[in-house]
């Protein structure tokens, strides 16, 4: 037998102790300034090339308060002083900018955030690290790993109907659980893979750590060959091989249908129609799940010419998808339609700006976290697909997106 | 050799729980110390000084912050004991030099808890318990104080 994908790209078996250079590294305004902290108490030189370093603000942008502000100073002034990559308030969420362009198949990515896991969608190890861990990175250019059993997700047939990449997303955290995957990756394959759009896939990946999952990854196939190419880049493609996974999962994707995960479990999925007729506050469409075009375009689709009837937050990932969605006309759909747009960005994912909950108020959210008191304290956040969002924001309660079609 | 009164956590407590993100900009560390575990129990930091958590399954799942271990540490947490960590607060912890055990313990809030990091040892109301080894590199990074003594050691 040979190696999983994640196996091949570490150079070792599971279980196995491995050092390896980091081809991209990467943090945002919040980590980043912690990073900078340990780095500078280390007290050594920089040893990664700093052009493989990004720093990319994203999490309160612009900036909530003036403390915020002076940490964003700090960090921006070092980051300009060394020849890092930069990308400022404006230009989107780190995972997407990421996704732009920036991540090759094969490589090693790891990033100071959790969802870093969102660039195995492009057949690289990606995964998540604390500031200290990054710190270390940026001092060595290397890092070391416990090689990860890996679960195959063997995806079999074809999304149909309103079911999104999000609905199956939440299907396998909650098939697995939030610890279901906890120090393995997951490895999507098979021919239902092959009818996965790229954006699809970093959706799909995003999600991986909420099963604690080390990363997600998908074989760089034609789609991605296609999608990379876009951005300059010629890429050989990987081909799967008989290898030996720690478990096996077979999922049909005609089998998906659109899914709510209600409080406080990210593992709670239940069918639409299950909570339909839940009241909603406020809805948010955008995140590193689902803040792409295609999701701002399936949104759009659905409320064009209508009204919604709650506060509906729209929040581009990065500044190519708002440009993109400007000129498509897609973004005069959703301001017609009644949804107020905030900068590109987290948005109020984690409970800082930007559409806090109240106490008590609902939020469906397209995000990949409904944790206690994460958006606000008391608030509630129900989890789904653009699809649902929109549906949802219509109707002012939670609505299956086929019923509204 | 550890040694602290057991404060017993259920499963699945995420890092949103440990320190909530309305708290983490900032560099004052003591901020995270005052408001650990706020939306969990809001009496819990107060009493932890000197504690050895003894969690259920998957604590620290959720995001990166590394506010969380060190949140624990200012308020005095000594050591952590999980069946089963999330892996990004797993490594976080050791690099802000917190020690965190995986052992499945039966024990009470206030029990006395002991454990030997060299012989693998916990031991608490009349039982010893043994936990998974940490691999070398965790363990020399652990007992230089953290990842950042430990590169400093290297300078």
């Amino acid at each position: 037998m040979s190696q999983t994908l994640t196996e091949r790209i570490l150079g070792g078996d599971a279980g196995e102790y491995v050092d390896r250079k980091v081809d991209r590294a990467y943090v945002h305004d919040g980590t980043g300034v912690l990073t900078l902290e340990a780095f500078r108490s280390m007290g050594v030189p920089a040893g990664m090339d700093p052009e493989k370093i990004s720093v990319l603000f994203d999490h309160i942008c612009p900036a909530n308060t003036g403390l915020t502000a002076d940490l964003q100073r700090e960090l921006r002034q070092y980051t300009c002083s060394t020849g890092m990559k930069f990308s400022d308030c404006g230009g989107g969420i780190c995972h997407q900018i990421m996704s732009e362009g920036c991540i090759l198949p094969g490589e090693v990515v790891v990033g100071a955030d959790s969802h870093s896991c969102t660039g195995g969608a492009f057949g690289a190890f990606a995964t998540g690290v604390g500031a200290t861990d990054m710190a270390a990175i940026w001092a060595s250019g290397e890092t070391w790993f416990r090689v990860p059993e890996t679960i195959g997700i063997n995806l079999e047939g074809r999304l149909s109907g309103p079911a999104e990449a999000k609905d199956l997303a939440l299907s396998v955290v909650s098939r697995l659980g939030m610890e279901g995957a906890t120090y393995c990756a997951l490895e999507y394959r098979g021919e239902g893979a092959a009818t996965l759009s790229m954006e699809d896939r970093l959706c799909i990946c995003n999600m991986g750590v909420e099963t604690g999952a080390k990363n997600a990854i998908f074989y760089a196939d034609p789609v991605c060959r296609e999608y990379l190419g876009s951005y300059g880049h010629s890429i050989d493609l990987q081909i799967p091989s008989d290898c030996t996974y720690s478990r096996e999962i077979t999922i049909d994707l005609d089998d998906i249908v659109p899914l709510v995960a209600p409080p406080h479990r990210v593992d709670s999925a239940r069918p639409v129609a299950d909570l339909a007729g839940t009241k909603v506050d406020q809805v948010l469409l955008g995140t590193c799940t689902n803040g792409r075009y295609s999701d701002l375009k399936r949104f759009a689709d659905i409320v064009r010419g209508g009204q919604v009837k709650v506060r509906t937050i729209v929040v581009p990932a990065s500044r190519e998808v708002l440009l993109c969605a400007t000129r498509d006309g897609i973004m005069a759909d959703l301001i017609s339609a009644g949804c107020m747009v905030v900068s590109p960005g987290c948005g109020p994912c984690l409970g800082m700006h930007n559409g806090v909950l109240g106490d008590g108020e609902v939020c469906l959210s397209t995000a990949n976290r409904n944790f206690k008191n994460r958006m606000g304290v008391g608030g509630l956040i129900y989890l789904a697909s653009p699809s649902t969002a929109a549906a949802t924001a219509l109707a002012g309660c939670i609505t299956d997106p086929e019923v509204q079609v | 050799m550890i040694q602290g009164q057991a404060v017993c956590l259920g499963s699945d407590i995420d890092t949103d729980l440990i320190i909530a993100g309305r708290y983490l900009r900032t560099k004052d560390r003591s901020v995270w110390g005052a408001h650990v575990f706020e939306d969990l129990d809001s009496s819990l930091a107060g009493r932890l000084s000197g504690a050895v958590i003894v969690a259920g399954r998957n604590f620290g799942c959720g995001s990166s912050r590394e506010q969380a271990p060190v949140a624990l540490r200012e308020a005095g947490v000594v050591a952590v004991i999980s069946p089963l960590f999330a892996r990004i607060f797993f490594r976080n912890a050791i690099n802000v030099g917190l020690p965190v055990l995986e052992a499945d313990l039966t024990c009470r809030d206030g029990d006395q808890i002991t454990i030997n990091l060299n012989e693998g040892l916990i031991e608490v109301a009349g039982a010893r318990y043994s936990f998974t080894p940490l691999s070398p590199r965790m363990r020399d990074i652990l007992d230089a104080g953290g990842l950042v003594p430990y590169w400093r050691g290297k300078a």
